[in-house]
C-alpha cells in the first residue's frame, strides 16, 4: 500500500508491479459495451435479431405481395420466383405471410414478456424484501400457478373481446387482449426466482450497511437489490419471449387469438402441420424463425448479463 | 448535540466541527449509554408459526461509553457481540432497555429522526468481501451516505470521495473501480472510508480485522487509530483478538451468552482478571517470549456455549466454570465493583 503523493503524474502511473494504472475516466456503459463485444454469441444474437426485425418490418415493402391474396392457380407450390417460399393449400404467398406474421409475433412476444417481467419482478421483490408480504404474495403466486390457464383464457377472451374490439378496433383490441393475458398468466416463475434471490441478497452485509447508513428502503431496492438479481431476471425474460410467441400460437390455434385471416408465426405453424407431408416448408419456416428469434434473444440476454456484471468484465 | 450535520459541507465547517468535538472532551457526559438492553428473538414453529421459545441473544447489558474512550468487546463466537452492535445501531428493535446516544434516547425513535441520527454513528463490517456492493464503483459506495444525507453534487461530491480515499490511504483515482479489483485490506479501507464520509462521532467496528491477514490487520488498526486522533472518533471495537483489543481500547468488556461478565480498564483487566471466563480467555493468548510461552498455563474450558434459547439457571457460565459452586445455580450474579471502574459478575469474587 503506497500513500498517494503530491507528485503524482497526471498521465500515467506505474503500479508497484510495473503495470500501468488506468487513470482515465471509464464510463460504465463504455465498459459494458466493450465486454458485450467480446461475447461472440451475443454479437451473433444481435445480428440475427436485427436481421429478423428489419426483415419483417421492411420486407413487406420490397416483397409487395398481399399476405391474404388468394390465388387458386398457384396452390401448394414449392419455391418459385414469384413465391420465394412457396404457397399454401389455398394459394397464400408463404413469404408474405411469414413477414406479416413476424411483425405480430415479435410484437406479442416482446410486449407480453415485458409485462410478465415487470409483474414477476415487482411481486418477487416485494415478497422477498418485505417479510409481511411474503406469505400472501407467494400464496397468490401459487394460486396463479394452480389456475387452469385454458378455461381462464376462454372466459377472459369471451368477456373482453367485444368491448376491446369496439374501443380499439379489431386488430389492436385483440392484440392488447392477448398481450395482457399472456403477460398476466406467465409472471409466476420470474416472481419465484426473483424472490429467492432477493431473500439471499437482503441478508448480505452491504444491505445491512445501507440500512445503517440510513438509506431509504426503496433506494435499497433499486440500488442494491435489483442490480444484484439482474441475472435471473434476464434469463427468465429471454425465455419469456419464446413462451409468449408459443402461447400466442396456441391461442390462435384454438380460435381465441387473432382472426384467421391475420397471420402470425404460431398460426402458420399450426396451420401447416396438417400439410407437413405435402409442403413441409410451411412448418419449417415459421418453426425456424421462432427458434432463431428465441435463440438470438437468449444469447443477447446472456451477453448482457455478463457485461453488466463488473466481476466478469475485463476478463 | 453541539453540531448538527448541515446540508452543505465546507472545510471550515469541518474544522469547526473538530474543534467543537475537542471541546466536548471536557464534558463528562457519556457519548453512548446502554441500559439493561435486551434483544430476544422469538422462535416460531409449526403451521401457525406459534412462538415456542425465545433466543436471548442479548440479555441485560449495561455500559457507558465516554467520548474517545474506546470500548473493546470480546467474547467467543455466538455470544451476541454482533447482535449487540446491530441493536445499538437500531438495525434490530430492542426488546427491552434503553440506548441513549448523545443524550437522546433512541430506543423508540421514529424512523425520520433516527435517520438523521445515523449520520453520527456508523459501522465497519467484518467481511470486506460482503460489505461492499459488487455492482457499485468504489466512488459510489463511498458517496452513498453523502447522497442520502447531503446535497453534495458533481465536483464537490467527487472531491469529498477523493479526500476520503486519501484519508484511508488509497489512491484517490481508484474511485472508478469496482470492489473485486481490490485486496481484502484495501476493501476494508473502502468500508472505513464509507463509514467516515459523514463525519460520524461514533463508529462500531464489528470485527473489522477478523477477515484480514495478520500483516494487514496491523495496518488497518493503525489506520483506525490515526483516524481517531485526527477526527476525534469513538470506537466500540468488537473482536476476539485479545491482543488487538488491548492495543486499541481504553476499556474492555467481556461478554458471555448475551451478558457482560466483566468490564474494566484494559490494563487492569488483562493483569488482574477476576472472572473465571476472562481468565480462561486470557490464558489462551500466546506470549511473545518463547521461554514464558512454554510455561504458560492454559485453562481449557470443556463443552460449548449453552444455547441462548435455553440458558442455564443462575450464572450463565456455571456449566463450564472450573470454580463452580452450588450457589451459582440459584441466582444470577450481580455486577460488583472490585476496583476503579472494574466490575465483575461472579458469585465467587468477593
Amino acid at each position: 500500500m503506497t500513500k498517494p503523493s503530491a507528485s503524482l503524474s497526471k498521465q500515467s502511473l506505474l503500479d508497484s508491479d510495473g503495470t500501468r494504472l488506468e487513470l482515465e475516466h471509464r464510463s460504465m456503459w463504455t465498459d459494458v459495451w466493450r465486454q458485450f463485444r467480446k461475447h461472440k454469441g451475443a454479437l451473433a444474437g444481435v445480428f440475427v435479431f436485427v436481421f429478423i426485425s428489419v426483415a419483417v418490418f421492411v420486407g413487406p415493402i420490397i416483397h409487395g405481395v398481399d399476405p391474404n391474396a388468394i390465388d387458386f392457380t398457384a396452390r401448394n407450390l414449392g419455391p418459385v420466383w414469384s413465391h420465394p417460399l412457396g404457397t399454401d393449400n389455398i394459394g397464400h404467398d408463404t413469404l408474405a405471410q411469414m413477414l406479416a406474421g413476424g411483425q405480430v409475433s415479435l410484437a406479442v412476444g416482446l410486449s407480453a414478456a415485458f409485462i410478465a417481467l415487470l409483474l414477476g419482478t415487482l411481486i418477487g421483490v416485494l415478497a422477498g424484501f418485505f417479510k409481511a408480504l411474503d406469505g400472501p404474495l407467494m400464496r397468490f403466486t401459487d394460486l396463479f400457478l394452480a389456475l387452469p390457464i385454458l378455461p381462464l383464457l376462454l372466459v377472459t377472451i369471451l368477456l373482453f373481446r367485444d368491448s376491446l374490439r369496439a374501443t380499439f378496433g379489431p386488430e389492436t383490441g385483440i392484440f392488447l387482449l392477448i398481450v395482457s393475458i399472456i403477460g398476466v398468466t406467465s409472471w409466476m416463475h420470474t416472481a419465484r426466482v426473483v424472490r429467492g434471490d432477493v431473500l439471499s441478497i437482503k441478508e448480505r452485509e452491504f444491505v445491512t450497511a445501507a440500512h445503517s447508513i440510513g438509506t431509504r428502503r426503496h433506494r435499497i431496492v433499486f440500488r442494491h437489490i435489483l442490480p444484484n438479481v439482474l441475472s435471473p431476471i434476464m434469463v427468465s425474460a429471454t425465455l419469456g419471449i419464446a413462451n409468449a410467441i408459443i402461447t400466442e400460437s396456441a391461442l390462435s390455434f384454438l380460435g381465441l387469438g387473432f382472426p384467421p385471416d391475420f397471420p402470425t408465426w404460431g398460426r402458420l405453424l399450426y396451420d401447416g402441420t396438417n400439410f407437413i407431408q405435402i409442403t413441409p416448408s410451411r412448418v419449417i419456416w415459421p418453426g425456424l424463425f421462432i427458434a432463431l428469434t428465441v435463440l438470438s434473444v437468449n444469447y443477447i440476454g446472456d451477453g448482457l448479463r455478463d457485461a453488466l456484471d463488473p466481476r466478469l468484465r475485463g476478463r | 448535540m453541539l453540531v448538527g450535520y448541515g446540508k452543505t459541507f465546507t472545510t471550515t465547517k469541518y474544522k469547526l466541527d473538530i474543534a467543537l468535538r475537542m471541546g466536548e472532551l471536557l464534558t463528562t457526559k457519556p457519548l453512548l449509554q446502554v441500559q439493561k438492553l435486551k434483544q430476544h428473538f422469538p422462535v416460531t414453529a409449526g403451521l401457525l408459526r406459534r412462538q415456542v421459545g425465545t433466543i436471548k441473544a442479548i440479555d441485560g447489558i449495561d455500559f457507558d461509553l465516554m467520548t474517545q474512550q474506546n470500548l473493546g468487546l470480546v467474547g467467543e463466537s455466538g455470544c451476541g457481540k454482533t447482535t449487540l452492535a446491530r441493536t445499538i445501531l437500531r438495525l434490530y428493535q430492542p426488546t427491552e432497555g434503553k440506548i441513549i446516544f448523545e443524550g437522546i434516547d433512541m430506543t423508540h425513535l421514529k424512523s425520520s429522526r433516527l435517520r438523521s441520527l445515523r449520520t453520527r454513528m456508523q459501522m465497519i463490517f467484518q467481511d470486506p468481501q460482503d460489505s461492499l456492493n459488487p455492482r457499485m464503483t468504489v466512488g459510489s459506495i463511498i458517496a452513498e451516505p453523502l447522497d442520502e444525507h447531503t446535497s453534495l453534487k458533481g465536483k464537490e461530491r467527487s472531491g469529498r470521495v477523493e479526500e476520503l480515499l486519501d484519508a484511508v490511504g488509497l489512491n484517490p483515482r481508484f474511485s472508478n473501480r469496482y470492489p473485486h479489483e481490490f485486496s481484502g485490506g484495501q476493501r476494508q479501507r473502502i468500508g472505513i472510508a464509507r463509514a467516515l464520509s459523514l463525519n460520524p462521532k461514533f463508529i462500531i467496528c464489528d470485527e473489522p480485522i477478523a477477515a484480514l491477514d495478520v500483516s494487514i490487520q496491523a495496518q488497518v488498526v493503525n489506520l483506525l487509530e490515526d483516524l481517531q486522533e485526527k477526527l476525534a472518533l469513538t470506537y466500540l471495537f468488537i473482536s476476539h483478538d485479545l491482543g488487538m483489543i488491548r492495543h486499541i481500547s481504553k476499556r474492555v468488556a467481556v461478554m458471555y451468552l448475551g451478558k457482560i461478565v466483566e468490564v474494566g480498564p484494559a490494563n487492569e483487566l488483562y493483569t488482574n482478571a477476576q472472572h473465571p471466563y476472562t481468565k480462561a480467555l486470557l490464558s489462551a493468548v500466546p506470549l511473545h517470549d518463547p521461554g514464558r510461552e512454554a510455561k504458560r498455563e492454559r485453562i481449557i474450558l470443556s463443552g460449548d456455549v449453552p444455547s441462548p434459547a435455553n440458558p442455564p439457571t443462575g450464572c450463565p457460565f456455571r456449566t463450564r466454570c472450573p470454580a463452580v459452586e452450588p450457589k451459582c445455580a440459584i441466582s444470577v450474579p450481580k455486577m460488583k465493583a472490585i476496583g476503579q471502574e472494574h466490575r465483575v459478575a461472579c458469585h465467587c469474587v468477593m
